[in-house]
């Protein structure tokens, strides 16, 4: 028998790896900490695998026959396993490090989805293989029979854990993976609907949870493969009603979910450094969850329901206002606006993403503060396809950090602004969310645009509406001027008429 | 460790994770997604703990090629992780000196 009781110095090292990741976090509360709370993060990481890779090291036995004719084993390292294991991590190093390097920015929350999914599959893997070969994870005990072979008994607790780990892991896998193919352009982004999807689904979580309780009592396969069959099933149908623009809530949950399955693993193998980072994590999603549900003021339940942004009601409200007149300018006349302004902030949104216009919109600022004029941005918590995604997209574009502000600090400042400059936004710019108690959006925690003396509003045409279905009340207000050009084009032509 | 230990570790870090997250400014959600992903390849203990178990146990050789497999990705996970954070924040720069304007011309 092996002794699989883990040393102190062990558990010793696993708690400084935790203390590393809770540090990493921490290091994010500034810009100015948060490298070295990366460094933090790599540190732990090393403790833990360093850690793993000394007290398992793996062996073979050899079986000598001794000078007197019997045999004794000879334990031996497993040079063979040392190698793979090592070009394993080796191998998933290179495409990791080349993946991060080559990566555009505006492809991150794909980027996200997929290492997602990686952190979903690895966690249905261990927990196969811990299940195959619970000896090894110390979660058995060996029953001897007078008849047959031995065979291993996994501990009821440690059935639970593993039943949670793999069934969360695969949700974790499929929901991924859809997420991924919506925000990477395979799959549309509207949302699919099937007939009866929440009597589908909820018979599925019953089925799940069902059949975790019944492998207490019985290990037998197929109820351990039932269980992963059904989560990657339940993973995939969860997702695919979700539409585009509740992406940020989406990616967020399976965030959740990925730390959620590590605890679970952590439970089971005993292990604190993936107990504190799974806890973390799956906190850490649950409240950029809460954050991005609260800015579009839906209740978590109705994004995880789905169908958002292609319900009827929603347009009538704003369907007879086609007709309304609207101001159309050029970019000269934007240019001369916002020349002769005091302060003009950019209100960025996922249009400017899509278009790459960060590099080109932070050369129309630094114009401008050439010329005197004060440049602000203003982002919405859910602009973007992710949280915090136009922050980023303005940092690659060399904006500096404090010329970029919150909803909530900078929402009181555009009745003193002279120009709102919209790029790529626009149902969070929708004053509709203030007033009409009939529009879908009604209650949603907007940029109040509209007070400042005057709107330009970059659009492509006027023919599209928002991702949530409603037509903007804004374009057709007396102080807005729509500025009909694709945002990069358009960016460029006032940069020129800048000069 | 009893359970009742290991769930006091797991209660407590979810309130730590709680307050620590609260605390991280908006503008770093994307890179703080990141890592988080980065972290919770942890997962990748396991996987070393499978893919070393070769002798031990029945059914060890399936057990060490998925963990094996697991290692690869988790490893991807990690590596890519902390680099594509690293390379975020590396992006974000406080506003430069009054020097700057004058350059920027």
């Amino acid at each position: 028998m092996h002794e699989l009781t883990v040393s102190p110095w062990a558990s010793l090292a696993y708690l400084v790896a935790g203390v590393c990741f809770i540090l990493a976090l921490r290091g994010l509360s500034s810009p100015a900490s948060s490298q070295r709370g990366n460094r933090f993060g790599i540190i732990g990481m090393t403790i833990a695998v360093v850690t793993t890779l000394v007290t398992h090291v793996p062996f073979v036995q050899h079986l000598l026959v001794s000078d007197t004719g019997s045999t004794i084993a000879v334990r031996a390292i497993d040079w063979t396993t040392v190698v793979e294991i090592l070009a394993a991590i080796g191998v998933g190093a290179a495409i990791g490090l080349v993946t991060a390097r080559r990566i555009a920015m505006t492809a991150m929350p794909q980027l996200v989805a997929a290492f997602h999914s990686l952190v979903g599959l690895a966690a249905v893997l261990v927990g196969i293989a811990a299940y195959l070969n619970p000896q090894a994870f110390g979660i058995s005990d060996l029953v001897i029979p007078l008849i047959g072979q031995p065979f291993a008994v996994i501990h009821p607790v440690s059935r639970i854990e593993l039943g949670l780990g793999v069934a969360i892991g695969a949700i974790t896998f499929s929901g991924s993976v859809i997420a991924f193919l919506k925000l990477n352009g395979n799959m549309g982004g509207k949302p699919i609907m099937l007939p009866g999807r929440h009597v589908i689904n909820l018979a599925l979580l019953a089925g799940i949870l069902g059949l975790i309780a019944y492998f207490v009592t019985d290990q037998a396969p197929w109820i351990f493969w039932t269980i992963v069959i059904l989560s990657f099933v339940i993973g995939f149908l969860l997702i695919v009603p979700i539409g585009g623009a509740d992406m940020p809530v989406v990616v967020s949950m399976l965030n959740s979910y990925s730390g959620w399955a590590a605890a679970a693993m952590g439970f089971t193998l005993h292990n604190s450094a993936m107990i504190i980072t799974g806890a973390l994590v799956g906190s850490s999603g649950a409240i950029l969850s809460y954050i991005m549900c609260r800015a579009m003021n839906r209740s978590f339940i109705s994004v995880i329901a789905g169908g958002f942004g292609t319900s009827d009601a929603g347009a009538g409200s704003g369907g007879s206002a086609v007709d309304r007149p609207w101001k159309r300018g050029s970019a000269e006349d934007a240019a001369f606006l916002m020349s002769q302004a005091e302060q003009v902030i950019i209100v960025p949104g996922y249009g400017m993403a899509v278009a790459q216009a960060q590099h080109v919109l932070r050369e129309m600022g630094d114009k401008l503060k050439a010329e005197g004029v004060r440049v602000k941005y203003a982002i919405h918590p859910v602009a973007g396809r992710m949280p915090g995604h136009m922050n980023v997209l303005l940092a690659e574009a060399n904006v500096p950090y404090d010329d970029v502000f919150e909803l909530e600090d900078i929402n009181s400042e555009f009745a003193q602004t002279d120009v709102a400059f919209v790029i790529g936004a626009n149902d969070v710019t929708n004053p509709a969310a203030k007033t009409d108690k009939t529009s879908p959006i009604y209650g949603m925690p907007v940029l109040d645009v509209e007070k400042a003396k005057t709107v330009l509003f970059i659009k492509r045409s006027m023919g599209g509406v928002g991702y949530a279905g409603v037509d903007n009340e804004l374009f057709y207000r007396d102080n807005t001027m729509m500025l009909l050009a694709d945002a990069k084009k358009m960016v460029e032509d006032i940069v020129k008429a800048l000069d | 460790m009893d359970f009742i230990a290991i769930l006091s570790i797991f209660v407590l870090a979810c309130f730590v994770g709680y307050f620590v997250v609260w605390a991280v400014t908006p503008a770093l959600h994307t890179p703080l997604m990141a890592v988080t992903n980065a972290i919770s390849s942890v997962i990748i203990v396991g996987a070393l703990i499978a893919a070393a178990a070769a002798g031990i146990g029945a059914g060890s050789g399936v057990a060490k090629a998925l963990g094996l497999l697991a290692v690869v990705l988790a490893s991807i996970n990690i590596f890519g992780g902390f680099a594509v954070t690293a390379r975020m924040l590396a992006m974000y720069k406080k506003k430069e000196r009054p020097v700057a304007p004058a350059a920027s011309k």
